[in-house]
């Protein structure tokens, strides 16, 4: 662990402090996470209503981010994932390029491994820049977060009502960090969001 | 190739397209996504042409079961289109609805069965009812336009009022075969 990173662009970041500090006075953001490391950073930030953490259905959450941000067109929506559930569904990014969607943002914390896994390299890090595919397909605004004095523009990023989507990848350091894990129970974080936005279980 | 084709199901006069726009607008639904396919030519340009409703083209339909879920969390309501092809593009994807009990709402034109000429299309065609079944959706089959605008009514009643997760199957014989022309 810890000695090649990202072959693009090594990552100096610690995941859980990035996150903690994209989700500073988080306002009304609806946030989806990635299964895996994604979803207990998020959750080790502060759990909250309005946060639906995927466990599964990998390279599902961009897609799931722009179903929740074409339905809620006045709050910022941020998906946070992994460079390994984004490179499962890379397609989405040209899906979403072509949507607009001006208030989601999809946050990759890329370390250029699947950690969750036993720490393969993946594509990005083997040299895939997924900041570079993303303005290929046409996303409007891509931030390359590289050092901590970047994470203030990216957080106030998310809350921006901008020209159309962004992409925000930070480069992340691959380490292992404590386990801190949410409800595994998706009918019930399904209600809990749904709640938050004012809708009642039928 | 050389050879065009040419597909009755897509043509305007598919009369099923508005037997089934006319429960979705009903039914409020609002993001309509799809893998563009013939025999969804007319429907999908109702969808585009009815203001409440987004479209929704996507790169692979697996996209459209995490698009539904996302609509579902935020309080609208979503129907995929797509080909029996991509039925089978979809299977891990279905967790997400599984997991959340959340309705799912999908039209599948049929390839693979009565007259189909490209054999390709058979293999999923055949286990279009399978792949969704062994992932707890539920499928209806239309045989006759006559039954349609029930059993439509019938699917979205199902998904939106009942959290199931529904799959109306258009066979190729009520679309009308492909049409291969050289």
């Amino acid at each position: 662990m810890g000695e090649v990173t990202n072959a693009a662009a090594p990552g100096t970041l610690h995941r859980r402090d990035a996150v903690a500090r994209l989700l500073e006075d988080r306002g009304d953001l609806l946030v989806v996470t990635g299964l895996g490391s994604p979803t207990y950073d998020t959750f080790a930030a502060g759990d909250h209503p309005g946060n639906f953490y995927l466990w599964g259905a990998m390279g599902g959450a961009a897609m799931t981010g722009l179903g929740i941000a074409l339905a809620q067109p006045e709050r910022p929506v941020a998906v946070i994932t992994g460079d390994g559930e984004q490179l499962m569904g890379l397609g989405a990014l040209a899906t979403i390029a072509v949507q607009k969607p001006a208030n989601l943002s999809i946050v990759v914390l890329d370390n250029g491994h699947y950690g969750e896994t036993g720490g393969q390299l993946s594509h990005s890090g083997a040299g895939v820049d997924l900041a570079q595919v993303a303005r290929a397909v046409g996303i409007a605004e891509v931030l390359d977060v590289k050092a901590a004095g970047d994470l203030a523009a990216a957080r106030n990023a998310l809350h921006a009502k901008g020209a159309g989507p962004k992409v925000i990848v930070v480069r992340i350091v691959n380490e292992e960090t404590s386990r801190a894990l949410p409800t595994r129970d998706g009918g019930y974080l399904k209600d809990r969001f749904r709640a938050h936005l004012g809708f009642v279980p039928q | 190739m050389g050879a065009a084709n040419t597909n009755g199901a897509g043509a305007e006069d598919s009369p099923w397209a508005p037997i089934i726009h006319d429960v979705l607008v009903r039914a409020d639904v609002r993001q309509v996504s799809y893998v563009p396919d013939a025999g969804h030519t007319r429907l999908i340009r109702m969808c585009e042409e009815t203001g409440t409703m987004r479209t929704v083209v996507l790169t692979t339909e697996e996209e459209g079961v995490a698009l539904s879920a996302g609509a579902w969390l935020g309080g609208q309501r979503a129907v995929l289109l797509m080909q029996s092809s991509g039925v089978g593009n979809c299977v891990n994807m279905f967790s997400i609805i599984a997991n959340c009990r959340a309705p799912f709402l999908t039209i599948v034109t049929m390839r693979g069965e009565y007259h189909e000429f490209n054999p390709w299309q058979v293999p999923m065609g055949s286990a279009t009812e399978q792949a969704f079944e062994m992932m707890g959706v539920r499928t209806i089959r239309v045989n006759t336009l006559d039954e349609l605008g029930d059993l439509m009514a019938s699917a979205a009643a199902m998904a939106f009022n009942g959290d199931q997760a529904i799959a109306l199957l258009l066979p190729q014989r009520l679309l009308g075969a492909k049409k291969w022309v050289k």
